[in-house]
């Protein structure tokens, strides 16, 4: 089970949602998949169509930048960040 | 009886409502809502009451947002708001209507899309996109972007849309099959003769109480339709710019209709000579009228948008717009006279007019 680590202008949108949660997944698009299920529409939130990870989204996993290919360990944790972007 | 006047206000950083009572005279404001998503548009629900937000978030993509009790809590959704792992990205919805008992989209990159359950759930119009024409539509300066839905007054089967730099489209079979709708709005910017599509409208509506009766603010000019789309006439003339982009007409008179020109699309975009107006046509477009009394004239480099113009259903009507510069006007006699209802708010992009009688 990894530990994610959500932001807050991410939980903002669901209700109920809270900064970390512990969910299950081999890799960061099933954990992606495990807190769909939990949250329904986060996945859109975070996925573009392909999908891939949306781009102004970066996902890291124990510290290191990740794709939704990227192994998850049972002790993991996952963060998901937005990009420095805006104005 | 209490009248309110409620001003749904979209803006760069969120949504504001702005709200007055029938004199519309002083006005309250509370916001952000949305989270601070950019929304394009809020429109209102005429069967339900609710408000409905087109927005989109650089971060976290498109959704429609929804509020049940007049603003004070949102929800959102974009399930099925997708071309498909195939399709292109939706980075964010342009305009939300809802009418005949279902809520339409409208997308970048151009598309439109259908929920029958209140915006909970979209399928992909895909009638539209199969037309023959879709791929040869290329993007306006602001994106490939379908920014008007216009439901037929009366027969839930025909609706009218527009596609920035690529023209109107209507259809009369539900959304089956679309048929262009641009003869007689020139596009200047191609050369020969104009096309079948490529027209840039920036703003389609439809008159009240003749449901054939179209207006347009064009890339190139102002128009009107008598005969839903079929054909148009030009009715620029004796306004100082072809150029603008926001165009409402009367709740009840369809010969009028209110336009805010701005300077040629290369020449900076704001009021002509930084003096602020509406005009407003009574006749159809033969003739328009300046109103600027109570707006700034001078030094007023002012931009509207092309959903940031809103009339409400009093008598006499309000007409509000919102700049980009986050002011946002109000005029509680047809645009007669103005004051500022709100300013220093985000870019405005979008400006909607309720009103709560009880």
């Amino acid at each position: 089970m990894a530990t994610v680590v959500l932001p807050r202008s991410l939980v903002a949108l669901f209700p109920g949602a809270e900064r970390r949660c512990v969910v299950p997944g081999a890799t960061v698009a099933e954990v992606i998949a495990a807190l769909e299920e939990r949250l329904p529409g986060m996945a859109d939130r975070l996925l573009v169509t392909g999908p891939a990870i949306r781009e102004h989204l970066n996902v890291f996993v124990d510290g290191e930048r990740a794709g939704l290919a990227t192994p998850v360990g049972p002790d993991a944790v996952v963060h998901v960040i937005p990009a420095v972007s805006g104005g | 009886m209490t009248t309110r006047v409620l001003l749904l206000v979209g803006t760069r950083k969120g949504a504001f409502i702005a709200e007055s009572d029938g004199t519309r005279a002083t006005w309250t404001l509370r916001g952000p809502f949305c989270e601070g998503w950019p929304v394009h548009d809020i429109s209102v629900d005429p069967a339900s009451g609710a408000f409905l937000a087109a927005a989109g978030s650089p971060w976290y993509g498109p959704a429609i947002w929804r509020s049940d009790d007049l603003g004070a809590t949102w929800t959102h959704s974009s399930v099925g708001l997708t071309y498909g792992d195939g399709g292109p990205a939706i980075p964010t919805a342009w305009n939300v209507t809802a009418a005949h008992g279902s809520v339409f989209a409208g997308v970048e990159p151009a598309g439109l899309f259908r929920s029958d359950d209140g915006g909970a759930t979209w399928s992909h119009v895909v009638g539209l996109t199969d037309h023959p024409s879709r791929p040869e539509w290329q993007p306006g300066n602001g994106g490939l972007i379908l920014h008007s839905i216009v439901p037929h007054a009366t027969d839930p089967r025909r609706m009218w849309v527009g596609i920035s730099a690529v023209g109107t489209f209507e259809t009369r079979d539900g959304g089956r099959t679309w048929e262009t709708r641009n003869r007689g709005v020139r596009a200047d910017f191609v050369p020969g003769p104009a096309p079948e599509f490529g027209q840039c409208v920036h703003k389609l509506v439809a008159a009240a109480g003749e449901p054939e009766t179209l207006y347009q603010q064009n890339h190139c000019g102002v128009y009107r339709s008598a005969d839903g789309g079929a054909t148009w006439d030009e009715i620029t003339a004796g306004l100082p710019s072809e150029f603008g982009f926001p165009m409402v007409a009367h709740p009840r008179d369809p010969a009028t209709a209110w336009v805010i020109p701005l300077n040629a699309a290369d020449h900076g975009r704001y009021m002509p000579d930084a003096a602020a107006a509406v005009w407003r046509t009574r006749d159809r477009g033969a003739s328009w009228e300046r109103l600027a009394a109570g707006l700034p004239q001078e030094h007023a480099y002012l931009g509207v948008l092309r959903e940031a113009m809103a009339v409400d259903r009093l008598e006499p009507v309000g007409v509000f717009f919102g700049t980009s510069n986050g002011e946002l006007w109000a005029s509680a006699d047809a645009g007669a006279s103005w004051s500022m209802a709100a300013s220093d708010l985000p870019d405005i992009w979008s400006v909607e007019a309720l009103v709560i009688e009880g």
